[in-house]
């Protein structure tokens, strides 16, 4: 690749880096919900990758005016559209899960969650 | 030209994130987060994709992560010790991603294999074929209806699966949950 190849990647990599920003916040916090916010970035970026891959420069919206025109490739939207609902359902999953959680055991904390169970198993605080 | 102002404001939103403890303000960040990508994808000609994201994605997940704070807890523990290995991680799996980029189609490209394959016999026949204007609905609706048929049994099991996580269990008031599910 040349430098003149960057302003045709610069989307790609933008989107990557959203990607990997989601991916830390996942692998990184402790917190249930701030995981699932984690998840909802990693998934919009994944949608931000497909509708650019589906842009023509200068093509317009796929919607049929009757005149000729360039469209963007539509069949992207279609699946980003039902990537989306996908989306909300195992986001709202996720968080009742968050709930439920939260009311068995008091905390949404990774570790505070480890501890209880650990308690829970062996009948004291775990020893390193 | 906006298309990199919008971007690089939503490399920004996405790094407060990581830096906010205070859950709601992360939660309000999520929000603009979803809104500025709606706006990217209006501008990437995707108005379908750009109307939904706006209004699942910034306006019912905000909501359902608003309720869910409510019953649980407001702030983020600090951590005891800086993540080093997830750093190591996302950082090999970005770079690998970022290698991966460079055999891609340059972005707009209109000879791209994307635009070569299905999409065309889309464009030209569904005007006759099926008679909606609007390419995007005569796919999801027609051409590939059994994908959204698809949608739809998700939607149901993660219906149920939610009823029956929150449903049941008495004491604290929950119907938040529930009925926002419809998205």
């Amino acid at each position: 690749m040349t430098l003149a190849d960057i302003p045709g990647l610069y989307n790609y990599w933008v989107v990557i880096l959203l990607m990997m920003v989601g991916l830390y916040i996942v692998v990184s916090r402790g917190n249930l919900v701030k995981k699932i916010v984690g998840l909802v970035v990693f998934q919009t970026s994944v949608f931000l990758l497909y509708i650019s891959m589906g842009k023509i420069i200068g093509g317009t919206a796929p919607i049929l005016t009757g005149r000729p025109e360039i469209f963007s490739n539509p069949l992207p939207h279609v699946l980003i559209l039902t990537a989306i609902v996908v989306g909300i359902s195992t986001t709202a999953l996720g968080l009742a899960l968050v709930v439920r959680i939260g009311d068995a055991y008091g905390t949404i904390e990774e570790d505070e969650i480890a501890k209880a169970d650990h308690e829970a198993e062996f009948g004291g605080p775990e020893t390193p | 030209m906006i298309n990199i102002v919008l971007l690089t404001f939503l490399a920004l939103t996405a790094l407060a994130i990581v830096r906010l403890r205070h859950l709601f303000a992360v939660v309000m960040l999520t929000g603009v987060y979803s809104l500025l990508s709606a706006g990217l994808f209006v501008l990437l000609d995707a108005v379908d994709v750009a109307f939904t994201e706006a209004a699942v994605g910034a306006g019912i997940s905000t909501v359902l992560m608003l309720g869910t704070l409510a019953l649980t807890s407001r702030r983020e523990k600090v951590p005891g010790r800086t993540p080093l290995l997830p750093l190591i991680v996302v950082m090999i799996t970005g770079a690998a991603l970022l290698y991966g980029t460079l055999d891609m189609p340059r972005f707009g490209d209109p000879d791209a294999p994307i635009h070569r394959h299905v999409a065309p016999r889309y464009i030209q026949k569904s005007g006759t074929e099926v008679g909606v204007p609007n390419i995007v609905t005569s796919v999801l609706a027609s051409y590939r209806g059994f994908d959204t048929l698809g949608e739809v049994t998700v939607i149901f099991t993660a219906g149920i699966g939610i009823l029956l996580l929150l449903g049941g269990t008495g004491g604290r008031r929950r119907k938040d949950e529930e009925t926002e599910e419809e998205g």
